[in-house]
């Protein structure tokens, strides 16, 4: 096998970036090694997607499930207009389990990425939940939704009369890592709502932004879009005013 | 115009041409999502018989957007060449098709084109089987000139794609580096950046073009960012050759891009006068079945048809290069290998039908049920159909928009299966490096650290 011409060059060059340089070559295709590590990192941003979240994780959370109108992840992926609804009994269900007129409900959705549920939620609801309890914000019941799309704040908020939703919720994984998450948030959502009214933190995960980092930062969002009564593109642009 | 079909003891009806154009698309989950693809096998078939029987005149009257509301369609309608369209008018879809097929002359072939709207186009692919799309994309041949000149007999380009989270300068190079010693880049050195302000956009855009005149590689430069930031950025400083934008098949789903037809006419016209390259093609595009449904401006026309409105857009501005950017939308619009194989395939017979140099980002993201596997056999069957252009990625992987498309590699591998080159200045100057020899990987081959001096 060849070398490079200036082994310590390369080793910066790959210093510089995350992209996969400096991988060689066997004739013109992979090594390899860098063909398997590929596969790996695949495998796990798909299972990722396509997994379910287990339900011990969901208990071990210590909150009760619901699910959307989509009767697997195949469908989800293929109806987000499903992903968003819920069955008339379910509606009745999360409205008798939670509380209602409530500042801020908070939920988690599987979403596009089912291992960033066990991973982030922990860390990341509990400090979120500490912070508003200790300013007074009154708080919702957190639940999980399976087959969970971003827009079922707009049934969920009107349905328990809740000033502002917040869905942590699962998000495409790279082939950096597969256990990301953002959170949604919306003041007023409601079934007409314009998507440009949501305001996003998104990357939480291990190697992006830490959850317990996350939730501080999510917190104080939540307590200035309760404090302004709008969030998305109008919020943006009342915090530059 | 009697819309039905009896096949069987079952009569097919349907209320409109659109309505004909979309069931006769072969299945894409975004038809079904809008719910305005075949709702049976039979119901496709019997769109495709209604289609066959219906002329070039008749769905030229029917455009997927009315003339007075849309901007795109009043572009597709105004450049249409009369004199092409009268000669085919009266000519049914089963008889073009098979005009198309038998056609000896490709050059023919896009003349008659410059008569057909993007309704009719599209209306072409939905009567052929994937091998007719290749058969007949692989005719024509369509040249454009940026610095260098893409569309030559055997040549198969690549976009060197060398992004990075946060647009870091060193990563960026040593990216393009990589991706040069593996023969990539002819096409375009083009970032996509992570911040889309006219700062970063200059920085990245003069660091490219010094990259360029340093090594003295012919070929030219784009930074991704919004066309607006592009025009800010060349009025600025930036030595900037090509203009991108992402375009869309309605004025309404332009709006969702923020873009205007007036706004690609100032861009078009600034990049000629003021842009660093020598031209005329200096626009550069990309779509992708399924936006214009996305942003629920698609009145009700199935994506392909809203695909071709894009190509039709494209066109009026003679652009250096169109991609469509196949399987980044997402499994609601295209949903797994089967679909994804298909619309590739579509998308550039449909991009060479409306005379475009049309390149292909074989791709797709993690929540599809598709693989890398999936895109190298889509490569390996355009670059049999004469795409003009693929991407080139380090081994695929796109760290910043976090889906995956073909890597250097690949772009080498089909390129000696194919026997195919880069445009021939950058074959040369690769020859020159020592990186690849005569249709074959050289000494150099895959060792950027010989641009390290």
């Amino acid at each position: 096998m060849k070398e490079y011409k200036n082994p310590e060059q390369m080793e910066v060059l790959k210093k510089a970036t995350p992209a996969r340089i400096g991988i060689g070559h066997a004739g013109a295709r992979y090594k390899t090694d860098a063909y398997l590590k590929f596969l790996q990192d695949h495998a796990a941003a798909n299972d990722a997607v396509f997994e379910e979240v287990p339900e011990d994780v969901v208990k071990s959370i210590g909150v009760f499930e619901v699910k959307t109108l989509c009767a697997d992840k195949q469908e989800m992926l293929k109806r987000p207009d499903l992903g968003r609804l819920f069955s008339e009994e379910t509606k009745k269900e999360i409205s008798q389990r939670c509380k209602h007129h409530v500042d801020v409900q908070i939920y988690f959705g599987d979403g596009l990425c089912s291992p960033a549920i066990a991973a982030n939620i922990p860390d990341l609801y509990g400090a979120i939940e500490a912070e508003l309890r200790s300013q007074n914000i009154s708080l919702g019941t957190p639940f999980f939704v399976r087959y969970c799309r971003v827009n079922t704040t707009r049934t969920i908020a009107p349905l328990l009369h809740a000033k502002l939703a917040c869905v942590l919720i699962g998000e495409r994984p790279g082939l950096l890592t597969s256990e990301s998450m953002s959170a949604y948030i919306a003041y007023n959502p409601r079934p007409d709502m314009l998507e440009s009214e949501y305001t996003v933190v998104s990357n939480i995960s291990r190697v992006g932004v830490p959850p317990a980092e996350a939730a501080a930062y999510i917190a104080d969002l939540l307590i200035d879009i309760l404090d302004k009564k709008c969030s998305g593109v109008e919020y943006h642009a009342r915090i530059r005013e | 115009m009697i819309l039905k079909e009896m096949i069987g003891s079952h009569t097919y009806t349907f209320n409109s041409i659109k309505e004909v154009l979309a069931k006769a698309s072969e299945q894409k989950s975004g038809d079904t999502l809008a719910g305005v693809g075949a709702c049976s096998k039979m119901e496709r078939v019997a769109a495709k018989e209604v289609l066959a029987r219906l002329t070039v005149g008749e769905i030229t009257e029917n455009p997927a957007v009315p003339y007075d509301k849309d901007s795109v369609t009043r572009i597709i309608i105004d450049d249409l060449d009369r004199a092409a369209f009268e000669k085919v008018k009266n000519v049914t879809m089963a008889d073009l098709r098979e005009w198309i097929l038998a056609a000896q002359n490709g050059d023919i072939i896009l003349e008659i084109c410059r008569g057909l709207t993007s309704e009719v186009i599209a209306a072409t692919a939905k009567l052929m089987g994937n091998l007719d799309l290749m058969y007949a994309s692989k005719k024509l041949h369509i040249e454009a000139t940026c610095n260098t000149t893409i569309g030559g007999e055997n040549v198969l380009a690549s976009r060197l794609q060398p992004n990075h989270p946060i647009d870091d300068g060193n990563g960026v190079i040593a990216s393009t580096l990589e991706g040069l010693s593996y023969g990539v880049g002819d096409a375009v050195l083009g970032l996509n950046p992570a911040i889309d302000t006219v700062e970063s956009t200059i920085n990245i855009w003069n660091m490219l073009g010094n990259l360029r005149d340093t090594f003295q590689i012919p070929t030219q430069t784009c930074v991704l960012s919004h066309v607006t930031t592009q025009m800010n950025a060349l009025k600025t400083g930036a030595k900037a050759d090509l203009c991108f934008q992402s375009i869309a098949g309605s004025q309404a789903a332009l709006d969702a891009f923020g873009v205007t037809v007036e706004m690609l006419e100032e861009a078009n016209a600034m990049f000629r006068a003021e842009g660093s390259a020598k031209g005329p093609n200096v626009m550069y595009f990309e779509t992708g079945q399924g936006s214009e449904l996305s942003s629920n401006a698609h009145f009700g026309a199935d994506q392909g048809v809203m695909e071709n409105r894009c190509y039709g857009l494209a066109r009026h501005y003679k652009p250096f290069l169109v991609n469509t950017v196949v399987g980044f939308m997402g499994p609601e619009y295209v949903f797994d290998a089967k679909e994804l194989l298909r619309a590739g395939l579509e998308d550039v017979y449909c991009g060479h039908m409306h005379g475009l140099p049309m390149g292909c980002d074989c791709c797709y993201t993690n929540h599809m049920p598709t693989d890398q596997n999936d895109i190298e056999n889509l490569f390996i069957l355009l670059a049999a159909a004469g795409c003009h252009y693929v991407m080139g990625l380090p081994q695929g992987d796109d760290v910043m928009l976090m889906y995956q498309s073909t890597g250097y590699h690949d772009v080498a591998a089909v390129r000696e299966l194919t026997k195919k080159t880069a445009i021939p200045e950058f074959d040369a100057w690769l020859q020159a490096n020592g990186i690849w020899v005569n249709g074959k990987p050289g000494e150099n081959f895959g060792d950027p650290t010989i641009f390290i001096r």
